[in-house]
C-alpha cells in the first residue's frame, strides 16, 4: 500500500495501463506539456512521448469522436475533458456514436473508449464549470458510468475502465483531486464494475452516497452515531452502470430505511433513479419513503454564500436520515 | 475494370430503384435516402481504395456498402429490418455497416462521421499501417462544427484521411448557395491546412483519376486532402420529399448528364463492350436487385428476445445491472404486435395521430418523378 492523492492514483492507473498495453493512448486539452488542468497526467508526456500523450485543440466533440474511431480500429484511447460541462459539447459523439455503435451495427464493432472528466462544485467556478451530470450519462444504454470517491477506487476503477470493451464515462470529482488515501501497489488489483463499496456498516438506516457524496455521507454517519446514537450504513455504488443494486437492497432489508445523497439536480437525477429501483425491489422492507438529498435545482451560482448552500453537506444528510427514522417511528 | 465499374454503378441504380419501390409498398420503414445520380461519385472514389483501406459514409450509404462488396441481399435485408441485414436489423437505411469489408458505417448524424474517420486514420498511423481512410459526407456537413474541428486536427496531426465532400447541390432541401457562404467547397479546407481538389462526380473516370491521385498523396505524405465531387441527386432527399426547392427543368438539365448512360455510351463507343453486353449488365443488375428483395422477404425478423443483445460487450461473468427493464414483458408485447400485423414496428403504426403525416408523405410521393401512388407510410418527415 502507498498513500497517494486521488490525482496521483489516477495518474498511476494511466501509467501502469500504458506500460502494460501499447494500444492505450491519451488525448485531451493541455494533458501533455501543461500536465493536465488538474495535473492527473503530469509526467506522462515525458515517459511516453507525443505519440501516446496528445495535446489537442479545444474541440471536444472531435476529440471524443476520434477516440471512437480509434477504438473501433484497435486502440484503447483515454480522452480527458477538462470538466463535465465541456462534455456537453461532445454529447453527439458520446451518445449518438460511442454508446450506440456496438448495438446499431449489430455487434460488429466495439468502442473500448474511456472519457474522463471531473465534476462538482466548491471552487466558485459558476454555472458552466461546476455541475454534476452523472444522470445524463447514466440515462444512456451503451455507456458505463464510474464515479470513484477515493484514491483506491480512482485507480482500481480507471484500470478496469481502460480494460473494458465498452465506452466508459469516468467521472472524477474536482474537490477530491487532493484527497489522500491508501492505494494498493499491486498492478493487478482492479476494482470491478458493478460492485458497491460498503463504506461503513450500520443497522438503522442505509445512506447511499454518489461520487463525493460518499465522503459526505460517511462524515454524516459518524456524526449521526456520536450525536444521535443512530447507526447508519453507508454505501458507495462506485459505478452507476452497471449498478450493484443487490448490495443496496440487501442493506435496506436490514435497516428498513434509505437515504440517497447526490450532488446533481433532483429532477431525473441519480437519486430519483435509485429511489425508484429501491422502492420497486424493496418496498416491503421500507418503513418510510426513500429520502433524497440532492443539489439545489439551480444553475451553480458563483458567490461562495450561495454556492455553499447549493450542494449537500453533512447537516442535510443527517437531517434526512433523522427525518426518515422519525417518520418510521410515527407510523410504526 | 471499366466493365466492373459500370456493373457496380448499374447495380446501385437498380438496387436503389427497387428499394424505393419497396419503401412505397411499406416493406421498408423509417427514412430512405437514395443515391440515384451519385453512382459515379461512389464507384469512382471507392475503386481508388485498396482492400485494406477504410471507407466511412453518411445516412445515404446503400451504394457505399454495395461498392465495398456487401451482398445486395444483406443491404436489402437491413432495409427490411431483418436478421440477415448487414447490421442485423439494428441500423436500417442510415446505419449500414460491414466490418469485414472495412466499410465503417453509415451515420445518421450529419457530420458525425468526420471525427470517427480521423480516429480510424489515427489508429492506422499509430499502428504504422499504410491504410488510408476515405471519409464521404455531403455539402451540408461542411457547415457542421466537426468539419472545421476535424480538418484542423487531421492536418495538425498529419493523419492519412481523405475527406470527400459529395456536393449534390443540396443540404436536404436547402440549395448550396443558400447554406454555404463559400460555394467553392474544395476551398473550404484551405484555412484549416487541408488543400482541396475537385472532380466531376458525374464522370466515374474523372472521379477515379482525381481521387486516386489524392489517395496516393494522402498515403505518401500522411496528410489529409479534401476532394469535392460535384454531382446531383436525382431523387428527393428522402422518399418524403416534395422537391419544392428545385425546378423540374433543373433536374432535367442534370439528368442529361446522368452518369450511368453516359458511361455506358462511352464504353460502347470505345468498343469496351457492345450493346448486347450492356443489356446483359443491366439485366444482371435487375436480377440481383430482385434476388435481394426475395432474400430480404424470406429473412426472419429479429427475435424479440434479442432486443437487449449487443447493448454491451459482456464477459461471461458480470456483476450489477447493465440494462434495466422495469418489469415489463417486452417479448410478449412484441408478439402481440406481430399478431396484429405490425411486425415491422412503429413505422407501420396506423393510428389516427399519424394520418396527417402519412398524407404528407403520400402527397410528396404523388408529385415525385416516379409517380408512386400506393403509400402506406407514416412517421416523421426528414
Amino acid at each position: 500500500m502507498a498513500e497517494l492523492r486521488y490525482r496521483e492514483a489516477l495518474g498511476a492507473a494511466l501509467r501502469e495501463e500504458m506500460r502494460r498495453d501499447e494500444r492505450v493512448m491519451l488525448m485531451g486539452e493541455d494533458i501533455g506539456v501543461f500536465g493536465g488542468a488538474f495535473k492527473v497526467t503530469d509526467g506522462l508526456l515525458a515517459e511516453f512521448g507525443e505519440k501516446r500523450v496528445r495535446d489537442t485543440p479545444i474541440s471536444e466533440n472531435t476529440i471524443v469522436g476520434m477516440g471512437v474511431g480509434a477504438a473501433m480500429t484497435g486502440l484503447r484511447p483515454v480522452v480527458e475533458l477538462m470538466t463535465i460541462n465541456f462534455a456537453l459539447l461532445a454529447l453527439d459523439q458520446i451518445v449518438n456514436h460511442a454508446a450506440h455503435i456496438h448495438y446499431m451495427f449489430g455487434g460488429q464493432a466495439r468502442v473500448p473508449l474511456v472519457v474522463r472528466m471531473p465534476q462538482g462544485a466548491g471552487h466558485q467556478l459558476g454555472p458552466t464549470h461546476s455541475h454534476c451530470l452523472e444522470a445524463m450519462f447514466l440515462h444512456v444504454p451503451g455507456l458505463l458510468v464510474a464515479v470513484p470517491a477515493t484514491p483506491a477506487d480512482a485507480k482500481g476503477l480507471l484500470k478496469t475502465a481502460i480494460r473494458d470493451e465498452n465506452p466508459v464515462i469516468f467521472i472524477e470529482h474536482e474537490s477530491l483531486y487532493g484527497m489522500r488515501g491508501e492505494v494498493p501497489d499491486d498492478e493487478e488489483r482492479l476494482v470491478g464494475f458493478g460492485q458497491a463499496r460498503v463504506v461503513r456498516e450500520g443497522s438503522d438506516v442505509t445512506i447511499v452516497g454518489v461520487s463525493r457524496m460518499a465522503i459526505t455521507a460517511q462524515r454524516a454517519a459518524e456524526r449521526l452515531q456520536t450525536e444521535h446514537g443512530v447507526d447508519a450504513e453507508v454505501i458507495d455504488p462506485r459505478t452507476l452502470r452497471p449498478l450493484d443494486l443487490e448490495t443496496i437492497v440487501r442493506s435496506v432489508a436490514r435497516t428498513n430505511h434509505c437515504v440517497i445523497v447526490e450532488e446533481g439536480w433532483p429532477h431525473g437525477g441519480v437519486g430519483a433513479n435509485l429511489a425508484a429501483l429501491v422502492s420497486e425491489q424493496a418496498f416491503d422492507d421500507l418503513d418510510a419513503p426513500v429520502a433524497r438529498v440532492t443539489g439545489a435545482d439551480v444553475p451553480m451560482p458563483y458567490s461562495k454564500a450561495l454556492e455553499d448552500i447549493a450542494y449537500p453537506h453533512e447537516q442535510q444528510v443527517m437531517a434526512a436520515a433523522l427525518r426518515t427514522l422519525d417518520v418510521a417511528g410515527a407510523v410504526g | 475494370m471499366a466493365r466492373e465499374w459500370l456493373a457496380t454503378m448499374t447495380l446501385i441504380r437498380r438496387f436503389e430503384e427497387r428499394a424505393g419501390e419497396m419503401y412505397a409498398r411499406a416493406r421498408i420503414g423509417g427514412f430512405l435516402h437514395l443515391s440515384i445520380g451519385e453512382e459515379a461519385t461512389i464507384v469512382g472514389s471507392a475503386r481508388a481504395l485498396r482492400e485494406h483501406d477504410y471507407l466511412i459514409s453518411t445516412y445515404r450509404s446503400h451504394g457505399h456498402a454495395l461498392v465495398r462488396g456487401t451482398p445486395p441481399e444483406n443491404v436489402m435485408a437491413e432495409l427490411f429490418g431483418r436478421v440477415d441485414g448487414c447490421s442485423h436489423g439494428r441500423g436500417g437505411s442510415m446505419h449500414m455497416f460491414d466490418i469485414k469489408r472495412r466499410f465503417m458505417g453509415g451515420y445518421g448524424i450529419v457530420g458525425g462521421n468526420l471525427p470517427i474517420a480521423a480516429g480510424i486514420a489515427l489508429a492506422s498511423d499509430y499502428q504504422e499501417l499504410d491504410e488510408v481512410t476515405l471519409c464521404a459526407f455531403g455539402d451540408g456537413a461542411s457547415n457542421q462544427g466537426t468539419f472545421g474541428e476535424t480538418l484542423n486536427l487531421a492536418a495538425l496531426w498529419k493523419l492519412p484521411v481523405l475527406f470527400m465532400v459529395t456536393n449534390n447541390q443540396f443540404g436536404m432541401g436547402t440549395a448550396l448557395r443558400r447554406h454555404s457562404a463559400v460555394t467553392d467547397l474544395q476551398r473550404k479546407g484551405e484555412s484549416l491546412g487541408v488543400p482541396g481538389m475537385r472532380c466531376d462526380g458525374m464522370d466515374v473516370l474523372d472521379t477515379y483519376a482525381v481521387v486516386s491521385e489524392a489517395i496516393a498523396r494522402v498515403r505518401e505524405e500522411r496528410s489529409p486532402l479534401l476532394v469535392e465531387a460535384v454531382t446531383y441527386r436525382f431523387r428527393g432527399h428522402s422518399m418524403a420529399d416534395p422537391e419544392e426547392y428545385r425546378t423540374k427543368e433543373e433536374v432535367a438539365r442534370w439528368r442529361e448528364r446522368d452518369p450511368l448512360p453516359a458511361f455506358e455510351r462511352r464504353l460502347i463507343e470505345e468498343g469496351v463492350i457492345d450493346e448486347p453486353q450492356a443489356r446483359r449488365i443491366d439485366e444482371d443488375a435487375r436480377a440481383r436487385a430482385d434476388a435481394a428483395v426475395a432474400f430480404a422477404e424470406d429473412s426472419p425478423f429479429p427475435a424479440p428476445e434479442t432486443l437487449y443483445d449487443d447493448v454491451y460487450v459482456l464477459d461471461d461473468e458480470v456483476r450489477g445491472i447493465y440494462a434495466t427493464d422495469p418489469g415489463e414483458d417486452r417479448a410478449a408485447a412484441a408478439s402481440t404486435a406481430a399478431a396484429a400485423g405490425h411486425g415491422n414496428g412503429a413505422a407501420h403504426a396506423d393510428s389516427a395521430a399519424n394520418d396527417e403525416i402519412s398524407q404528407q408523405l403520400t402527397d410528396a410521393l404523388a408529385v415525385g418523378e416516379d409517380g408512386h401512388d400506393a403509400q402506406e407510410h407514416s412517421g416523421p418527415v426528414r
